[in-house]
């Protein structure tokens, strides 16, 4: 097969309009799946650590299910397996709205968050247990001491560990297309479709999503240095 | 809902066709995790030990390819694959052979990282000390650094290949027959996602978190270095 390049496909045509959208839709995603993660990451990783059984069994059993499965079989469960169960009213109003892109921030959402939750869960293992005792000394309720004293500075100690876990689910959202989510990658398959120009459209995908990762971390790099509390030896150790 | 039977019904398909690749189909979630797993940490040895080179042309290069594959979608590079290796090899290609080179080729830069890692961790006077001994660097690497550097990476390694096994499941895109992709044909005449995809996501569930257990048990065995 002799290949011939034609760049022009990127910007003739609606190539780039696609390209956009696809964009659009992949941080939609991402921002959605992100938020829920950190959500369940931080209560189930915060659970994880806490005295009452009951909690820290359900805590561990959410992480270890969620995480150990492949993110495209939950894809496939929520968009498939999940709908029919729900009622009628509500199965009506996701049909109409967008089913594939909530089930894909449900599957990225809640599989993140395990893996958020480990993250997490390290964080708050590295602060001295001596700082939750001198908290509940002091009066606070545990529910507080977590509010106030651990999560604030266990937040701060993951940032570089927490970064990588985002731009890991920025990259996942892609499995999306499975389900077909009009995401980047999607997209970038539908200009391969169209023009038959694979490798032109497969490297303009490539390079937006090279260009988010790296944006993403020196972004990110720049809170950790904001952020950072003076004179924290957990927090000094993490940094490189 | 809840009908298992058709679960039962379909498990020699599932798991002798899906899971292990017995059957008519081109396929089998074993049969890509195992070869993919053995070639991506070969791999990943060299990239791993080329990223600590003293020479700027090794060293820049394997940089850069572990950059270069952290910040891409391993979906994205499966289609590369597709697309690209007809072309540069001029003939038809099945999809065991692409998926396998995506996930040794993208599996070796996250590997590398843990290769690197783990010759860093071992002290620089074992070096000088294989030195002193005659040894050329090749040696010192292969009989000194490489067995007390395998020994620290084993939990992260562990947890990596988990990884690389869920990943496999991603080759059911380009169509090749694994445990997704059984599970897929299967809810396509049955019409029975809940028990189905549930089914699998134990499937897989049994699998990865037995790894987790091993890769614990060595931890406890073995010990910090």
């Amino acid at each position: 097969m002799n290949y011939k390049f034609n760049w022009s496909v990127l910007w003739t045509g609606e190539s780039g309009q696609w390209l956009l959208s696809g964009l659009i839709t992949t941080l939609e995603l991402s921002v959605a799946a992100w938020l829920l993660a950190v959500a369940l990451g931080i209560i189930s990783g915060a659970l994880r650590t806490v005295r009452v059984w009951p909690l820290r069994a359900a805590a561990t059993f959410y992480v270890e299910f969620f995480r150990n499965v492949p993110l495209l079989v939950w894809m496939f469960f929520w968009y498939f397996a999940v709908p029919p169960l729900l009622p009628q009213g509500i199965q009506d109003f996701l049909f109409a709205h967008g089913l594939e892109f909530w089930a894909a921030v449900c599957a990225l959402g809640v599989y993140s968050g395990a893996r958020f939750s480990e993250v997490l869960r390290s964080g708050i293992q590295s602060i001295p247990k001596t700082q939750l005792e001198a908290s509940v000394a002091s009066g606070l309720t545990t529910f507080q001491a977590y509010r106030y004293v651990i999560l604030p500075v266990a937040l701060r100690i993951i940032i570089p560990p927490g970064t990588n876990e985002s731009l890991n689910l920025l990259k996942n959202s892609s499995v999306a297309l499975t389900i077909s989510v009009a995401e980047l990658t999607f997209q970038t398959r539908q200009i391969e479709t169209y023009t038959a120009k694979a490798i032109e459209a497969l490297t303009a995908g490539t390079l937006i999503y090279l260009v988010l990762c790296v944006s993403i971390a020196t972004l990110m790099s720049w809170v950790e240095r904001r952020t950072a509390i003076p004179g924290l030896i957990v927090g000094g150790r993490q940094r490189r | 809902m809840l009908d298992f039977d058709v679960i039962w019904r379909n498990l020699p398909f599932l798991m002798l066709q899906g899971f292990l690749g017995i059957g008519n189909f081109v396929g089998g979630t074993l049969r890509l995790a195992i070869p993919s797993i053995v070639l991506g940490f070969i791999l990943g040895i060299f990239i791993g030990i080329a990223r600590l080179s003293p020479q700027w042309w090794i060293r820049v290069p394997a940089t850069m390819y572990v950059e270069f594959f952290r910040g891409v979608p391993l979906v994205m590079v499966i289609f590369w694959m597709w697309f690209i290796m007809p072309i540069v090899l001029k003939t038809a290609i099945p999809e065991f052979g692409v998926a396998l080179t995506a996930f040794v080729i993208f599996e070796a830069a996250y590997l590398g990282e843990i290769v690197r890692a783990g010759i860093q961790s071992v002290p620089r006077g074992q070096v000088e000390a294989g030195t002193a001994l005659g040894l050329t660097s090749a040696q010192g690497m292969r009989f000194v650094i490489l067995p007390q550097a395998l020994k620290n990476m084993i939990p992260s390694l562990v947890t990596q290949f988990i990884v690389l096994f869920k990943d496999t499941s991603l080759a059911s895109i380009i169509g090749f027959m694994d445990l997704t992709k059984a599970a897929q044909v299967v809810n396509n005449r049955e019409i029975r996602p809940f028990p189905i995809y549930l089914f699998i996501a134990v499937v897989y569930w049994v699998c990865t978190y037995s790894m987790s257990r091993y890769a614990r048990y060595l931890e406890k065995r073995i010990g910090p270095a």
